[in-house]
């Protein structure tokens, strides 16, 4: 299992340089300049000079590797000394927005957590209502309760997240008026108040990704507890006298979570991915959106960090995956 | 019956139905018979005859829908395993009634280790904690030839042969001391050195053990080395049921006969080819009202098509206890002078 790991890692290493060159090179090639924000009315030398201060005169091969040495070693080190009060980083110069000249990783950094409460939440809220929804549907297969989660997955699966969201902020914001239409993200949680404030601007984003997360989740969790269902050692089981509960919640659960875990572990890139539609439909100033605003704007940094930062999380929870499997089932062996 | 004790599971009248989209499926009809206490009861019959659906249903180990038990009682003891709560019969199985199945390679849970799996029983029923099932674990280990017992607890059952997986379904299967003990074609799946093995230890543990078997088989050679008594199925019905050597010295059902002609003879020289019964077993989609044979029987007259012959016994003894039958062709012996009319 170690070795495994071990020999993923050092293969991811290759993988992601590929990806960051060809993220770098793609990203580079579109149309575009950091100055199309810029008035008009600003000569052309000035701008000139602009675009030099920035470094965006500099042949795409040295930024390339400008921005891999800043990547790899200044920003790690940047955030050790951050943490230990240490200089490894001795004042080099860090990955900056083009757009408002602050270090790519200080705006991240703000935004991770406004992404990660909300949509992070969602994730979390439409794993625990798939799977018991799939384990039911399993066991009572056909009954009125499985062909409900059946209709509740079809819409979750069909209705893309831009109009059930738009669909939830008329219903409950602007008929019903429970909850606000815009995310403040200045609201700091200090007490009860707030916090039932902040559960109120949390709920439309969440419900509308819980939805669409659960929808796909439980339909795994009942396919992979119906094949598992009719398998022989179910059987065994119940000769044995093991009680419904224990057989479900035990024998078939234990090995229909294999896969389940896997998908999930695997979903858990596209919270970033999901994050990018619904934090602008519902004003979450979180990595989506901050991802949307550099694209507007050419900045070139911030969009090329952030489209590797997403490549990273999928290499790594692909590897996290397979940990888990082969931790789950005793059958697998890695080595 | 005075000069006997009470048999340990008496089943009377069974009846299984499956319900199923096509329409219904008889698969057991108006099955009886009994189990004494350390006997072996062999039980053959074609694939689709209703032996499995029989064994099952007395515990109630199919799932439901579609299968749905009709009537008959199953007497465990005083307990009738057909009206009990589902909780009590749950406490029956893996206790008092051991199951083995035919495939080995599937029928443990391939996540949990065997120690546990050998364990859930005794915990269960017999209240044990873990470190008193653990020790009990290698005790049955031992019992069922599985070298290293203690170091092979943690194992999954993928680290383990065919053979070695059906002994340790066996060990669950005793886990408990079971009065009676099921087996449904535990070595149809193991090649043939290892189902001799299988035979072998089977035979020492009645001796040890003292339990009644059920043995199902299609393989009337295992039946004449293991079995004390034998009973034919064909249709969802009991149609010859004898003492091992009667039927084989003496079968009387068409269909018992036919069965015997198709085993090779190991002993005589081969002045035969081989038979095989010409047809298909019937499928049951109505109660019979008629002889589920007649169809492939040789000797099949007018009365097998309008009446669904009774087991009656060919010996005077009362049904289940000597020879019986169900065949029209077969005379009764009161009735002898009457049935060839
Ligand atoms: N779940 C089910 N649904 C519908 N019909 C079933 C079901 N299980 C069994 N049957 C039917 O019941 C009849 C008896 O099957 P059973 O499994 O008892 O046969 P068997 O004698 O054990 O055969 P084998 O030797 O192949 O194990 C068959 O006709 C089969 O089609
Ligand atoms: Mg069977």
């Amino acid at each position: 299992m170690l070795t495994f790991t071990l020999r993923r890692l050092l293969l991811a290493i290759p993988t992601l340089f590929v990806i960051s060159l060809v993220i770098f090179l793609l990203v580079d090639l579109a149309p575009g300049s950091p100055m199309s924000e810029i008035p008009l009315t600003v000569p052309p030398d000035v701008r000139r000079k602009m675009i030099e201060a920035l470094g965006a005169d500099q042949p795409v091969f040295v930024r390339y590797v400008l921005w891999l040495r800043q990547f790899f070693w200044v920003e790690p080190a940047t955030l050790f000394d951050g943490w230990f009060g240490t200089n490894w980083a001795g004042g080099e110069q860090r990955i900056l927005s083009w757009q408002s000249r602050a270090p790519v990783f200080t705006i991240i950094g703000q935004r991770i957590p406004q992404t990660l409460t909300v949509i992070g939440t969602a994730y979390l809220v439409g794993i625990l209502i798939a799977l018991p929804i799939g384990i039911y549907s399993a066991y009572r297969q056909y009954s009125l309760f499985d062909q409900l989660g059946t209709l509740f997955a079809m819409i979750g699966f069909s209705v893309p997240t831009f109009f059930s969201g738009t669909l939830i902020i008329i219903i409950f914001a602007v008929t019903l008026g429970w909850f606000p239409t815009k995310y403040d993200t200045n609201l700091h949680v200090t007490d009860w108040a707030s916090f039932v404030k902040q559960l109120q601007q949390m709920a439309m984003p969440v419900m509308t990704l819980g939805l669409a997360n659960a929808a796909v989740i439980s339909r795994y969790m009942r396919s992979s507890m119906l094949d598992n269902m009719g398998m022989d050692y179910v059987r065994t089981a119940r000769a044995k006298g093991m009680s419904e509960r224990v057989v479900v919640l035990k024998h078939v659960l234990r090995n229909s979570m294999i896969p389940v875990v896997t998908v999930i572990a695997l979903g858990i890139p596209s919270i970033f991915g999901g994050a990018i539609i619904t934090e602008n439909l519902f004003g979450v100033n979180g990595i989506g959106a901050a991802l949307i605003g550099a694209i507007h704007a050419s900045d070139l940094p911030m969009v090329q960090t952030l489209a590797f930062i997403f490549a990273v999380l999928i290499v790594s929870f692909n590897l996290i995956a397979d940990v888990l499997y082969g931790l789950l089932d005793p059958r697998i062996r890695y080595d | 019956m005075p000069d006997r004790a009470a048999p340990v599971l008496d089943v009377k009248g069974l009846k299984t139905v499956f319900r199923t989209r096509g329409g219904e499926i008889h698969a057991v009809n108006d099955v009886s018979f009994h189990l004494e206490r350390g006997e072996l009861l062999g039980v053959v019959g074609e694939s689709g005859s209703g032996k499995s659906v029989t064994m099952m249903s007395l515990i109630g180990l199919l799932p439901s829908p579609p299968a749905e038990i009709r009537s008959g009682s199953v007497m465990l003891g005083d307990l009738d395993l057909l009206k009990i709560t589902p909780e009590q019969l749950r406490n029956v199985r893996g206790d008092k009634v051991g199951f083995i199945f035919q495939d080995p390679m599937t029928s443990l849970n391939p996540v949990f280790n065997i120690g546990f799996q050998i364990a859930e029983p005794l915990r269960r029923h017999m209240g044990m904690n873990k470190a008193q099932a653990k020790a009990r674990a290698v005790e049955l280990l031992e019992l069922v030839g599985i070298p290293d017992a203690a170091k092979r607890l943690g194992d999954y059952p993928h680290q383990f042969s065919g053979g070695m997986r059906q002994r340790v379904m066996i060990a669950i299967a005793l886990a408990c001391d079971p009065d009676v003990l099921i087996a449904d074609e535990p070595t149809t799946a193991l090649d043939v050195t290892i189902q001799a093995q299988i035979l072998e230890l089977v035979k020492e543990l009645r001796v040890k053990l003292g339990m009644a078997i059920i043995w199902i088989t299609h393989d009337l050679g295992v039946i004449a080395a293991i079995a004390d008594r034998v009973m034919v199925m064909y249709g969802g019905q009991i149609v010859e049921q004898a003492p091992v050597k009667d039927l084989f010295a003496n079968p009387q059902h068409p269909y018992t006969r036919a069965l015997l002609k198709t085993i090779p003879s190991l002993t005589g020289v081969r002045e035969k080819r081989l038979q095989v019964i010409e047809g298909q077993p019937p499928i049951m989609t109505t109660a019979p009202s008629a002889c589920a044979f007649r169809a492939r029987c040789t000797h099949a007259f007018d009365r097998c098509e309008v009446e669904n012959p009774k087991r009656h016994g060919i010996d005077r003894l009362p049904l289940g206890q000597g020879h019986d039958v169900a065949c029209h062709w077969v005379a009764a012996p009161v009735s002898a002078e009457t049935a060839h009319v």
